[in-house]
């Protein structure tokens, strides 16, 4: 059994690094695993909580292998999976991933009935007008006045935002949060541009555009140039 | 070859039917050769609003089901040396008897003998909508001056722009009233049209005597000197290409008009 190194434990500050072999098949490291385990469960005896990292290095982890890996970790009482890393990744994924980060602009009316959804963020120059919806994954900038519903990270990212030239929806949606619209608007327009996202409270907060810096701070995108 | 062009909007009792009989008859007056088509199938009124109901004999269903030919089932406007005629829906089957592709022949064939063909779609977005936009080659948009309406102008435009082969549609906001409109009661041009951001055709305000014309058959238009019947003629002269700026929306004035009739009835 003792012939080649499948798995190697090492110990960090954060806990343990488990490296796995990405060479040999799944069911001879599943095998190696809960023996080593098996044994260092031996060395730390307390009763202290110990966080796992695993690197899987160039082998591609379905979620159901994923999901032995940490059952099988997770035996050993006070062992915590905190990660479970892989260089592999398939297209579909990078695919999805590269859709979620883009920007999609958008130029024209959102009218009464129409669903305009993009996975990622998206920048529409036009209306929407009552009964459109516009949806999407990530940030929704619309230049142009939102009298419709617009629901921003729609797959449950609660950090989206909702920014608009002219705020006056009837429904906003961020995550699984919705606000209705006040019953009347004021007369007296506000001029400045505005932004909803969730606080900290979890409430949803309707403000001028320029606190975005202060509390998203990560929409900032420009990496060269600085 | 002529053009077909659709009148819709989405809600119903806005007046498409008055505005297709209207343009109708306008363009009529201007010389042009005109077939009004009546895709209602099931609750037809284009023919009561022109009065041609008592001269049917044939109609659109039996026009597509092969029960007559084309010529047989157009129904001529005597008022009109051989200048327009009607089309008429059946009113004893529903919308389901016709196909947007059958529609679309029929409409290409009539666009050989005519320069306009005007098709008065039904209230609604269904298979009756489908029908009258499958032959279009432009879209007239009727709204009132009202919330319920312009939402639903909206939607019809979105699905309208969606269409192929229809250029983007015009507008005409129906029965204004002027003095509503004035205090703030009712939107007014400027916001539907901002609202709709669609090109603007014309703007027709509500008055009387366009229900009392539909109720005698006779077109308002056929009169000169009513305020609407002018607004229907110069959309008439904008759909020929001139271009003429919109009527001013001042309240009815008794004095003046009645100075103006006196006018007229010395004459």
């Amino acid at each position: 059994m003792k012939k080649l190194q499948n798995v190697t434990i090492r110990g960090t500050k954060e806990g343990l690094t488990l490296h796995l072999n990405d060479s040999c098949s799944f069911e001879e490291l599943k095998k190696e695993l809960q023996w080593k385990l098996s044994e260092t469960s031996r060395l730390h005896d307390g009763n202290q909580l110990i966080k796992v990292n695993v690197q899987v290095g160039n082998r591609y982890l379905t979620e159901q292998h994923a999901d032995e890996l940490e059952e099988l970790i997770s035996q050993k009482k006070n062992f915590i999976v905190d990660s479970i890393a892989s260089n592999v990744m398939t297209k579909e994924e990078v695919a999805k991933m590269k859709q979620e980060q883009e920007i999609v602009s958008v130029t024209g009316i959102v009218r009464s009935g129409q669903v305009l959804k993009v996975p990622g963020d998206l920048l529409l120059i036009g209306d929407v007008n009552p009964g459109g919806t516009v949806m999407a994954g990530g940030n929704i900038f619309i230049m142009g006045v939102l009298k419709g519903i617009a629901h921003a990270g729609c797959f449950g990212n609660s950090e989206a935002i909702i920014a608009a030239s002219v705020m006056k929806p009837s429904q906003l949606r961020i995550s699984k949060h919705i606000n209705r619209a006040p019953d009347h608007y004021d007369e007296e327009e506000s001029k400045e541009m505005e932004c909803a996202f969730i606080n900290e409270d979890n409430q949803m907060m309707i403000d001028k555009l320029q606190v975005l810096m202060h509390i998203r701070p990560n929409l900032t995108r420009l990496e060269r140039g600085r | 070859m002529g053009e077909a062009i659709v009148i819709t909007s989405g809600k119903g009792g806005v007046g498409k039917t008055t505005t297709s009989a209207n343009i109708g008859t306008a363009l009529a007056l201007q010389g042009k050769r005109v077939c009004l088509v009546d895709t209602d199938i099931g609750l037809r009124n284009l023919d009561v609003v022109m009065g041609l109901e008592n001269r049917i004999i044939y109609d659109l269903v039996d026009v597509i089901a092969g029960r007559c030919k084309l010529h047989q089932a157009l129904v001529k406007d005597k008022r009109f040396e051989d200048l327009l005629y009607l089309l008429p829906a059946a009113q004893t089957s529903d919308k389901t008897a016709v196909t947007p592709e059958q529609m679309k022949d029929l409409v290409d064939g009539l666009k050989q003998d005519y320069d306009y063909i005007i098709i008065d779609c039904p209230a609604g977005i269904e298979q009756g909508y489908k029908n009258a936009v499958a032959g279009a080659d432009k879209a007239i948009v009727v709204t009132n001056p009202e919330v319920s309406s312009v939402r639903d102008a909206d939607r019809i435009i979105g699905m309208l722009e969606k269409e192929e082969g229809i250029e983007p549609p015009r507008l005409i906001i129906n029965r204004i009233r002027s003095h509503m409109m004035k205090n703030g009661d009712m939107l007014d041009v400027d916001e539907v049209t901002a609202h709709l951001s669609i090109e603007l055709i014309g703007i027709v305000a509500d008055d009387d005597e366009v229900i009392k014309a539909s109720n005698s058959g006779e077109p308002i238009v056929l009169n000169p000197n009513n305020r609407a019947s002018i607004a229907y003629r110069n959309i008439a002269r904008r759909i020929l290409g001139e271009s003429i700026p919109l009527q001013t929306l001042e309240p009815e004035n008794p004095g003046v008009f009645k100075k103006i009739k006196k006018f007229f009835g010395v004459k």
